[in-house]
């Protein structure tokens, strides 16, 4: 596998954050999907939900400013924008199972060419593991974008034919932001849309498990699409 | 009228009975009856099943019952890598635990409030969290049934209760409480500020008295520990 330079967690959170539009009420969940919000183009406004009950929550709260009975789904300290509504988490998962968000982005250990992913557990792992919202999350998903590191640490793909990790959901993903490329799940599996500069489809085709198409011209993932 | 306000934290909990299933608010550290946890803590009931998103944070929230080795059962969405004892607890086999996701879990106690039976969803299908439920295809789609939760108990917190038990909350401290409130024999919260009869604005009220039992006005611990 090739060891050239890849997109950086910031990167890829900025590429990611490409796929918003004016408006959009945006879920987004641990790891490289918790940076997107720090990229949303200027003139945008995005309403972020908060599985523990926020619609429209902003930046962090400024140190001195904190309020613990506002906070993030990670527990930390957060603001709210003009339009934001508070309610309990029930309210907040009937938004994310029943389809009512326009995104959701999510960090990923495994995703399938068939749109199946497995997000909470590492086969092995230590300790009780848990689902948390990731579940609801991505089954009631209207558009499931799952941000995260083309393969693992010791360089196992994770981009996969079947998952072979607990799934989180079946069928759900609708694309994939990676340190390496950008990869839509179809019907007829993965179709490879962009890829980090500098790298040839060859390569990325080895860093992934599963077959990559490739229809049209594949695009540079920093170039604005 | 009976009052519902009881003098203290330690009044309201006195007649929990060891093996008594509680349903707790909370999550991120906001919204946890911590005072109320820890005077359960010092009543000393053992055997606990527990209805919660998480598993405590150190020796805070539902921490201090882990460690002192009060609860045998958990049903909990995401137990936590900063609940120490649990962990340690669960290693040990010494705990039993029910994986639930989030919203499921929230929808489990509405219904055991709402009086249903349970209810069918595409959450959860295929994946570890189907084990032993029955599963139906409605409309080309896979659904697992799921059965409500019921606790004997819900302790809760709320920003503020009027003396019948009307509840306010604030920001995201809201989060489980309100599904908890519903779900239990006998729910007791623990408030900021017990305010009269009349003060709270009836638009504004969020869990309308007859979900709440037993009121405590207790301030002073709030978010115990932070992860």
């Amino acid at each position: 596998m090739s060891s050239k330079p890849r997109l950086s967690r910031e990167q890829v959170a900025a590429r990611a954050a490409r796929e918003l539009h004016d408006g959009d009420c945006v879920n987004l969940g641990w790891g490289i999907p918790n940076l997107v919000s720090a990229f949303v183009p200027a003139g945008l406004t995005v309403f972020f939900h908060s599985e523990n009950g926020i619609l429209g929550m902003g930046a962090r709260a400024q140190a001195g400013q904190e309020d613990y009975d506002l906070v993030d789904a990670m527990k930390v300290p957060v603001t709210v924008i003009p339009g934001a509504s508070y309610f309990d988490q029930g309210m907040a998962h009937l938004m994310t199972r029943g389809g009512h968000l326009d995104v959701s982005m999510l960090g990923g250990l495994q995703v399938a060419e068939n749109g199946d992913f497995a997000n909470w557990k590492v086969p092995g792992a230590k300790g009780s593991g848990g689902i948390g919202g990731a579940m609801d999350i991505a089954t009631g998903a209207r558009r499931l974008i799952v941000c995260m590191e083309h393969t693992t640490k010791d360089g196992a793909p994770k981009l996969v034919r079947r998952c072979t990790y607990p799934l989180t959901a079946l069928a759900c993903v609708s694309r994939v932001v990676t340190d390496l490329a950008v990869v839509d799940v179809t019907l007829e599996g993965f179709l490879l849309r962009e890829i980090a500069p500098g790298w040839t489809v060859e390569e990325v085709q080895a860093a992934t498990e599963a077959r990559l198409q490739v229809r049209g011209e594949v695009l540079n993932i920093a170039q604005p699409a | 009228m009976r009052s519902k306000v009881y003098p203290n934290a330690d009044a309201a909990v006195a007649d929990v009975p060891a093996g008594a299933r509680i349903l707790f608010g909370g999550f991120g550290g906001a919204g946890f009856p911590n005072n109320l946890i820890q005077a359960l803590e010092r009543q000393g009931a053992s055997n606990l099943t527990v209805v919660t998103n998480n598993c405590g944070s150190g020796d805070g929230e539902l921490g201090i019952l882990f460690k002192h080795g009060r609860i045998g059962s958990v049903i909990a969405s995401f137990p936590g890598p900063h609940a120490r004892h649990f962990q340690e607890l669960y290693a040990a086999g010494k705990v039993a635990l029910e994986l639930v996701p989030q919203g499921i879990l929230c929808e489990r106690l509405r219904a055991a409030g709402a009086g249903l039976f349970g209810f069918y969803s595409a959450v959860g299908v295929g994946t570890e969290a189907a084990a032993g439920h029955e599963e139906r295809v409605f409309n080309g789609r896979r659904a697992i049934f799921y059965e409500p939760i019921a606790g004997e108990f819900a302790f809760i917190k709320a920003w503020k209760a009027d003396e019948l038990g009307n509840l306010v909350y604030r920001k995201t401290a809201r989060n489980f409480n309100p599904l908890m409130a519903v779900a239990a024999k006998t729910t007791i919260v623990e408030v900021d500020e017990v305010v009269p009869v009349g003060a709270l604005d009836p638009e504004q009220i969020v869990t309308p008295f007859v979900f709440v039992h037993r009121i405590v006005q207790a301030k002073g611990i709030h978010n115990v520990v932070k992860a």
